[in-house]
């Protein structure tokens, strides 16, 4: 008598266990179809990624090998007299990031602790849109403001000529503002109240929280946001080319230097390119340049990676 | 017994919707006062408003009185970041800031400029043995806060409260994200602060008023429905409201 309700049991299990089987099997199949196409589309941004860069050692390596270092890196760069030193062109770049980084920073910090700080909801709802409507400008718009209306005004500040290095930095300074505003505002949103409620109640004033209790715990965020908006002023080329005058010569060292006509490497390659012989040293060099820009954007972003993981993993060392 | 905080006809705000109903109580000086209530009783917007933290919420609004030593703290000429030295708060949830032990003590002195009277060092020693806490970071006082476990979190923001000398501590439900022996620990200490402070401490665990505190306030649906010292208040309460929640038939 015991045997057969065992086994039905059994029947029973078999056949549950086999339709069971049979799901799993659909999904398994379901999931497998997914995750190869998740796994397609992360996988081959990685490999065009690399295909990139590939390309850009084929094409620019010819130029660190056949140009001796010394005359690649020298203070001549004269393409039609066969003399390739980009360093005039590093020296441009470098002088027109760094004062729209001087400008850009502080203005963009300030501007986000209003709004996210100090501002009331009413004027935040209306400056945020300005400031999306800013990062929207395309930068061809904004070179050609700057050439007709920015560069005389530098022109009357005293500058030989308006086209200068420090209208770049300007425009420059103007094009990232948007980058650092937006995510050192999201920065300092992340901040918990409660930071903010203890240092009230201890009796701090509003700028003290701030200053002392606030943007310290955004700092990981607030570097983001710097590095980011250097990332756009370096690669930024149209606005650029427009308005710095475009003389691959360097600035003597002093403060005038800002106000001399520089040519950046971005815009060296953009102006260049269109009129090269494919395959020529000159071609080459042009991907040189490539080259080093993409070295530089790679060294910012893992020097912010690097002091963003720091600062993450001390935090995260804390929480339980 | 002399009067630290006497609240007059208080009501409170929240735009449209009054959260206090004409409060009236008298805050002895030394003594720990409970209030207890089921939530949204209004015992913490009430704990809020005697340092007028309240102010940072857009659209409240206070009328009537709260006297601090005989002196309105609703005033126009009341300096509330002076107000909030005074009385010093402890909240919820431990907020240390994401900084060091030191640092965390040192803000107040800092920031209010004491530290120019006196030894920084030497205040931030004295503020962590008062909330019993030296011994147990004596060694490590520029480390993260943050590496602290929650009950010696707590303690250093009462250290961090203490730092700036204030005459009252308002604690917003101190022990509700610590376990036990942590409660316990707080628990001690704040009889042992209620000799040099006022203490004022808003809970939701009666066991802890009863054991506590030396006063204990009901609130009700944004009224104070009975006030008295805390063992006269658990064991023969007056209201009839009073008795029905401390003995769990209401709330």
């Amino acid at each position: 008598m015991s045997t057969t309700p065992i086994s039905g049991e059994t029947n029973v299990s078999t056949v549950s266990v086999s339709m069971i089987f049979q799901r799993l099997k659909a999904t398994n199949w379901y999931e497998f179809v997914i995750e190869g196409l998740i796994r397609l589309a992360g996988v081959s941004t990685i490999f065009i990624v690399g295909l990139i860069f590939l390309f850009l050692l084929r094409e620019g390596l010819p130029a660190f090998l056949d140009i001796p270092l010394r005359q690649l890196f020298g203070p001549r760069w004269y393409p039609i007299e066969g003399r390739f030193g980009i360093w005039p062109l590093m020296v441009g770049s470098f002088i027109v990031t760094v004062g729209a980084v001087i400008i850009a920073v502080p203005l963009g910090l300030t501007t986000a602790i209003y709004l996210g700080e100090i501002a009331p909801p009413w004027q935040r709802e209306i400056l945020k849109p300005f400031i999306e409507v800013l990062s929207g400008i395309p930068s061809i718009v904004l070179g050609f403001l700057g050439w007709v209306a920015l560069a005389p005004l530098v022109q009357r500040l005293g500058a030989p000529t308006g086209l200068t290095a420090f209208t770049g930095s300007l425009l420059l300074a103007y094009m990232s503002l948007p980058t650092i505003i937006s995510i050192s505002e999201d920065a300092l949103y992340a901040v918990p109240k409660e930071y903010r409620d203890a240092a009230l109640a201890i009796g701090a004033t509003q700028w003290q929280t701030i200053w002392r209790v606030v943007l310290p715990a955004a700092r990981s965020g607030l570097v983001i946001a710097v590095m980011l908006g250097i990332g756009r002023a370096i690669g930024e080329t149209m606005a650029v080319m427009m308005v710095t005058g475009n003389a691959a010569n360097i600035p003597p060292l002093g403060p005038g230097m800002l106000f001399q006509p520089v040519r950046t490497m971005t815009a060296t390659i953009a102006a260049e390119m269109g009129e090269v012989a494919k395959g020529s040293l000159h071609y080459n060099t042009l991907f040189g340049i490539g080259i080093i820009l993409f070295l530089i954007t790679l060294a910012i972003n893992s020097i912010a990676g690097r002091l963003v993981g720091a600062q993450s993993s001390r935090r995260r060392g804390g929480q339980l | 017994m002399e009067n630290k905080i006497e609240v007059q006809n208080f009501n409170f705000f929240y735009g449209d919707f009054q959260a206090l109903i004409d409060i009236n109580i008298n805050i002895k000086k030394n003594q720990i006062t409970a209030l207890i209530g089921p939530s949204g009783c209004g015992k913490s917007t009430f704990l809020r408003a005697l340092n007028r933290m309240n102010d940072t919420i857009p659209g409240v609004r206070a009328e009537g009185q709260v006297l601090l030593d005989g002196k309105n703290i609703y005033d126009p000429d009341v300096d509330v970041v002076d107000l909030r030295q005074r009385v010093g708060m402890v909240f919820q949830r431990p907020n240390p800031f994401p900084q060091s032990i030191f640092d965390n003590v040192a803000f107040g002195p800092r920031v209010l400029g004491m530290a120019r009277n006196g030894n920084l060092e030497e205040m931030v020693r004295e503020s962590l043995e008062g909330a019993a806490l030296w011994d147990e970071v004596k060694h490590r006082l520029h480390e993260p806060a943050l590496e602290l476990n929650p009950g010696q979190q707590q303690r250093l923001c009462i250290a961090r409260a203490i730092a700036v000398k204030p005459e009252v501590i308002l604690m917003d439900e101190p022990c509700s994200a610590l376990d036990p022996i942590a409660t316990l620990k707080v628990e001690d200490l704040m009889r042992e602060l209620a000799r040099n402070y006022t203490i004022v401490i808003v809970t939701h665990n009666m066991q802890q008023a009863a054991r506590a505190s030396h006063w204990t306030g009901f609130f009700w649906l944004g009224r104070l429905v009975e006030f008295n010292a805390t063992e006269e208040l658990f064991r023969s309460p007056k209201e009839e409201l009073t008795e029905a929640y401390i003995t769990g038939r209401r709330g």
